[in-house]
Formats: C-alpha cells, sequence, structure tokens
C-alpha cells in the first residue's frame, strides 16, 4: 500500500455517564467512561480498512470523530499532513466532502423532506461534481450503482424499505465524490445477494478511483471479503490490527479469539444434490 | 389451530397511472411457542407483512387480508381492540430502533413508561423492572444508562433497548425485524438465547426476519422465502437449508460470505442482475429476470405454493432440487 491518506494518533474521547436515580438524590458525582482510549491507525489510499468489535466498543464515535461530529479530547487526525481538528470554515467544509460518512442509522444521513433523486443531486451539485448538470443521468447512475431503480428517485425516505434506505444513503455519499468513505454498518441490513453487489462496487472504487474506506461492520465474514487491513475494538481501544490474513487465520488477542470462535458457520449446502428440471 | 394466520396478504401503494402492488398475496402461519423465520431480497415485502400483523400500515398503504391471531379477525378489531391487540398479544421490534424512541426522554424511563402502560405497574416497580429488563439485554450499568437519552447509546445498544421494550409485556407472538443488525456475533448470540428463553418460559411465538441465513439456522424452526411480494419457498429450515428448492433460495445460500476468504481477494459473483422494481412486475415469476433456469413458460407461472416434501413448498413448478441419495432410490 502506499501514501497514507488519513492518520490517527491516540485519539480519546470520554463521555461522561449520567447519575443513576441514587447517585443523583445523593449528589455523587457521576462516573465518566471512555468511549475511545488512544487509539492510532493509518489509512493509505485505495485501502479498506476494516473494523469490527463488539457493541458499544466506540467505533462509531471513533468515526464521528474523524469527520469532527465529535469532538475529541485528545489525539490528532490528519488528512495529507493536514490536521483536521484544527480546520476552520472553508478547510473543514473541503475535508468534509474528502471524508463522507455513511451513518449507522441511514435516517441521520437523510432529510426526511427530500426525495432521493434531490437528495442525491443536491449533494452533487453543492461540491460540483461532474455529470450533476444533469440531473436525472446523474441521479439515475448513483442509484443504478447500488441497484435501485431510477424510478426510486421520487420516493422520500420513509416510502423505503431498510435496505433501500441504507444503499440510498451510500449513493448520496458516492455522489460527493469522497476519497474516504467511512462506512458504519453500510450493508448490515441487506440481503447477502445485494451485499454482495455492493461490496463489489467498494472493490471497484478502490481499484479505479483509489477510494479509501474504512468500513465498520459487525460481520467478520463480510469484512474478510473486502478489507486489506482490518482493526478490531474492544471497550475503546484497538486490541489487534494487521492484515485480513493475518488476522483472522492467526489472531494474537484472546478478544479476536473469542469474537472469531463464536462467529456462526455458514450453513452448509448439501453438496450432493443434483438440480432436476421438470418437464 | 394456529395462533396467526395471514391469507392473501396484498399491500399496494398508489402510483401513476393506478396502484402498485408490493406485496402479492402472502400467506403465513405461526403456531404457538414456535419460531419462523422470514428471509428475503431487500424491497421485497417483509416489513410490511410484519406490520400487517398489527395493522400499522404506513399512511397510503391499501391493505387486503384475512388476519386471525388467535382465533380473532384482527380486521375486524375496533379501534380499542387493536390497541390492546398491539400493547398486550403481540411485541414488535422494528427495523429501525432510532425512531421508535423520543428523543428527549430517557430511556429507561422509556422502558418504564411502556410497562405501566402494558403491564399496569405502578411507577417504582416499573423503575425496578425496567432497570432489570435493561439488564437483561446485557446493557453494562443499567441504572446510570437508564437515565441516558437515546443519542448516548451506541446503535447495538438501541436496538437492545427495543428488544427489552417489546419483550416487556410478556406477548404471546414477538415480531422481530431484524434484531440483531447491529449487533457484534457475541451480543448476538447472547440475545438470541434471551428471546428463546423468553418464547421457552411464556409459550411465546417468534416471527424473525434476519438477512442473515446463519441467525435464522440458529433460531428457526420453519422459515418462509420471500422475493418480489411473494413467498417463493417455505419448509423447514434444515431441510431448506440442505435442499433448497427454489432457484431463488439456493442462489442466496450461495451467496453467502465465509471467513475463510480472508485476505484472497475473491470476489463472489452473488445473483446476477436487479429485483423488477415494484412497478415494472407483471404477471410469472419474479425472478425470471435473473434465474439460471428461466424459460418462455416462466411467464405465466402463478406463484401458488406447490408442495414438494414434508410441509416443504416451492413456488417455482420447474425446478426440483433433488440430492443424489434419494435420486438414486428411484425418486
Ligand atoms: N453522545 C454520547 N453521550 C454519552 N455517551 C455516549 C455518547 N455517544 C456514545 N456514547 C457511549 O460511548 C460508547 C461507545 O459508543 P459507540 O456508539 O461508539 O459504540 P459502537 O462501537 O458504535 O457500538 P455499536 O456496534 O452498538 O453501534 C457507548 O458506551 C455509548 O453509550
Ligand atoms: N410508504 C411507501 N410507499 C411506497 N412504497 C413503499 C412504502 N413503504 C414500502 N414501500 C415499498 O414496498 C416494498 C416492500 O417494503 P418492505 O419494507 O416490506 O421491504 P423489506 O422486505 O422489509 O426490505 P428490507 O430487507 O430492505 O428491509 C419495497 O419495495 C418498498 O420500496
Ligand atoms: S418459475 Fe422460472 S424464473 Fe421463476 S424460479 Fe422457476 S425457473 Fe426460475
Ligand atoms: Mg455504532
Ligand atoms: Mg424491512
Amino acid at each position: 500500500m502506499s501514501e497514507t491518506l488519513l492518520s490517527v494518533q491516540d485519539l480519546t474521547k470520554r463521555f461522561r455517564l449520567r447519575r443513576s436515580l441514587g447517585e443523583f438524590v445523593t449528589r455523587q458525582p457521576g462516573d465518566s467512561a471512555l468511549a475511545v482510549d488512544h487509539v492510532s491507525f493509518d489509512l493509505a489510499k485505495g485501502e479498506i480498512l476494516g473494523l469490527a468489535g463488539g457493541s458499544g466498543s466506540g467505533k462509531t464515535t471513533l468515526a464521528r470523530m474523524l469527520i469532527r461530529l465529535v469532538e475529541p479530547d485528545e489525539g490528532v487526525i490528519t488528512v495529507d499532513g493536514r490536521s483536521v481538528r484544527d480546520a476552520r470554515g472553508h478547510e473543514l467544509r473541503e475535508i468534509r466532502r474528502r471524508m463522507q460518512m455513511v451513518f449507522q442509522d441511514p435516517y441521520a444521513s437523510l432529510n426526511p423532506r427530500m426525495t432521493v433523486g434531490t437528495a442525491i443531486l443536491e449533494a452533487g451539485r453543492v461540491h460540483h461534481q461532474p455529470g450533476s448538470e444533469d440531473g436525472d443521468a446523474f441521479v439515475s447512475k448513483f442509484l443504478d450503482l447500488v441497484r435501485l431503480p431510477a424510478s426510486m428517485a421520487v420516493r422520500h425516505p420513509s416510502e423505503l424499505s431498510g435496505g433501500q434506505r441504507q444503499r440510498v444513503a451510500v449513493a448520496r455519499a458516492l455522489a460527493i465524490g469522497p476519497e474516504v468513505l467511512i462506512a458504519d454498518e453500510a450493508v448490515s441490513a441487506l440481503d447477502v445477494s445485494i451485499q454482495t453487489q455492493l461490496l463489489n462496487l467498494f472493490l471497484d472504487l478502490r481499484d479505479e478511483l483509489g477510494l479509501a474506506i474504512l468500513f465498520v461492520a459487525h460481520q467478520l465474514s463480510v469484512i474478510a471479503e473486502v478489507a486489506d487491513r482490518v482493526a478490531i475494538m474492544h471497550l475503546g481501544v484497538i486490541v489487534e490490527i494487521g492484515t485480513t490474513a493475518e488476522v483472522f487465520h492467526n489472531p494474537q488477542d484472546e478478544y479476536t479469539k473469542s469474537l472469531l470462535a463464536s462467529h456462526p458457520q455458514p450453513v452448509p449446502l448439501d453438496a450432493s444434490r443434483e438440480i432436476r428440471i421438470v418437464e | 389451530m394456529s395462533l396467526l394466520t395471514i391469507e392473501n396478504l396484498r399491500i399496494a401503494f398508489p402510483a401513476r397511472g393506478g396502484s402498485t402492488e408490493v406485496v402479492r398475496g402472502v400467506n403465513l402461519e405461526v403456531q404457538q411457542g414456535e419460531t419462523v423465520g422470514l428471509v428475503g431480497e431487500s424491497g421485497s415485502g417483509k416489513s410490511l407483512s410484519c406490520r400487517s400483523i398489527i395493522r400499522l400500515m404506513p399512511s397510503h398503504a391499501q391493505m387486503t387480508a384475512n388476519v386471525q391471531f388467535d382465533g380473532r379477525d384482527v380486521m375486524a378489531m375496533s379501534r380499542k381492540a387493536l390497541r390492546d391487540h398491539r400493547a398486550h398479544s403481540v411485541g414488535m421490534i422494528f427495523q429501525d430502533p432510532f425512531s421508535c424512541f423520543n428523543p428527549t426522554k430517557r430511556i429507561g424511563e422509556q422502558v418504564a413508561e411502556t410497562l405501566r402502560v402494558n403491564a399496569g405497574m405502578d411507577k417504582s416497580d416499573a423503575h425496578v423492572r425496567a432497570i432489570e429488563l435493561l439488564a437483561s439485554v446485557e446493557i453494562d450499568r443499567p441504572e446510570q444508562r437508564y437515565r441516558a437519552f437515546p443519542h448516548e447509546l451506541s446503535g447495538g445498544m438501541r436496538q437492545r433497548v427495543m428488544i427489552a421494550i417489546a419483550i416487556s409485556a410478556g406477548p404471546r407472538l414477538l415480531i422481530a425485524d431484524e434484531p440483531t443488525t447491529a449487533l457484534d456475533v457475541t451480543t448476538q448470540a447472547q440475545i438470541l438465547k434471551l428471546i428463546e428463553q423468553r418464547r421457552r418460559d411464556l409459550n411465546m411465538a417468534v416471527l424473525l426476519v434476519s438477512h442473515d441465513f446463519g441467525v435464522i439456522a440458529q433460531a428457526c424452526q420453519r422459515v418462509a422465502v420471500m422475493y418480489g411480494g411473494y413467498v417463493v419457498e417455505a419448509g423447514p429450515v434444515a431441510e431448506i437449508c440442505a435442499r433448497p428448492q427454489h432457484p431463488y433460495t439456493r442462489a442466496l445460500l450461495e451467496s453467502i460470505p465465509s471467513l475463510e476468504s480472508a485476505g484472497h481477494h475473491i470476489r463472489r459473483a452473488g445473483i446476477p442482475g436487479q429485483p423488477p422494481s415494484a412497478g415494472e412486475m407483471g404477471a410469472g415469476c419474479p425472478f425470471a429476470g435473473r434465474c439460471a433456469f428461466a424459460r418462455p413458460e416462466c411467464a405465466g407461472v402463478d406463484m401458488s405454493l406447490e408442495v414438494v416434501g414434508d410441509a416443504h413448498a416451492t413456488a417455482c413448478p420447474f425446478v426440483r432440487n433433488v440430492s443424489a441419495t434419494s435420486e438414486a432410490g428411484g425418486a
């Protein structure tokens, strides 16, 4: 892998926990918890880094800090060597164009009052994407990338199925022409057939445009397919990071081992069966 | 008598020049205490079919069906009867957990409120029980989390709180629409175990929607596979996994990723093409455009289920999938 595009060092975020009723009544100070604890990693141009870990381990918080939706307490984030944490105004907007996030909750990526077509087109126009002058063609192109028919353009987000909404969120993020895509559980609600098509799309974009992807997912088998490298997070800490083959075939950390051990086996198809065509 | 029977469920939305039918005659039965899975293509009608059981439809939807729950006609229920049906008989875990919470209210209070309304508990009992419920879905420090607002929880935690709410009233039927999509394997296993426990303790039935065949295989006895608004195959899970009959089911099972591929960059082919969009769907088999076995007659298939084995049925009249052994036996 070549040049580092995104670099993260010692990124840390602590949240105050709400006080329980007992603590509240007796005026005890609330606890706080480290959601992300001194996390460091690099992401190169054209690289897909998978991020997996337990529910509540800090993946979303980490992802949100990268685009400054959550302010870090400590740490350094740079894109092409320029500090993300110091960026203001125009520079911050530019960074947010270069790094697009698909949110775990697709409603957070989409304006409920905007049709699917308008959302995609606006995203492209605001950032002067080539082709966005021709509205219909632009919208159809991105809908087609995520395997949705052009007729979806007139729908509102509430008129879509869960998986369709998730794909619209991906289409909108791609329409902005990012260099880094932060995909937080962006294929989690898709059946395996459409999931495969989206994963292949990610691989194509990586190969053709050098798109770098931080791919947050809970399904290890999905990460296994797309990621060049994998990071495993547990209680706010990256406990293991390495090439996908290393981490999955020769895990070193105990938590990684336990995750891999409880991964459900794919359903065994009966290989001996034959297909008969009824005449 | 089955707990739930859905007959000829049809759901349509108004569209230019008429209406578009997105659920096209679905039949489904769930017995008391049984776990039934629902899998299928994104947009095939799984969530809408689930919602029909509590008659919770999007505003413009036109729904017709015969829905019987515990011997009662759901379509004929008065507003009050329907409210009771939703509160006491059926627990629903929605696919989209965030939109189901009030963003300005502490999550514990939202759980406690359901307990007060649905189970008639008093305030302090509901408070204690809500904390227990949070702990039961593996939320750490439940006393503190009780007072957190929805946005302060991770995606998977919100999903788990919703599960806590759905099972709180001890429903006869739990509808779980993609309940574990955002959960790591360890938490997922714990949640499935919890649902299974409730099923056994309360003789609760479960309708489980999941795109993950691993989850379905682990949790369900029977499964229905949906494509393009139809149930295309239904039967015992083990049987369908080992000997899928419908070409779509077979293609779906063959697209399941495995951990083996780690680091090899082998691209799965998946199923070629796209499902037809609802408006473009004509008569016949909706899978025809993508099916490796398609033939001209497929345009005339009526999509009724034909029994092919023990409680196993498929909507494809042309392809049969038989194991080599039964073939050798002269089947
Ligand atoms: N705004 C906030 N205020 C307080 N605590 C928060 C906030 N956002 C996140 N947290 C806490 O930080 C921790 C990490 O949450 P995060 O959403 O990053 O987890 P995650 O790894 O994405 O989990 P999941 O897989 O369930 O989505 C959790 O304990 C969560 O409750
Ligand atoms: N309010 C609506 N207006 C118009 N069409 C709708 C509306 N709600 C759903 N649909 C369409 O109905 C079809 C079935 O939707 P449903 O939500 O039941 O799918 P699903 O099988 O649950 O899919 P997923 O796995 O993606 O959640 C979809 O094609 C969807 O676009
Ligand atoms: S009816 Fe035709 S298109 Fe449909 S599954 Fe059978 S062979 Fe394939
Ligand atoms: Mg998250
Ligand atoms: Mg759905």
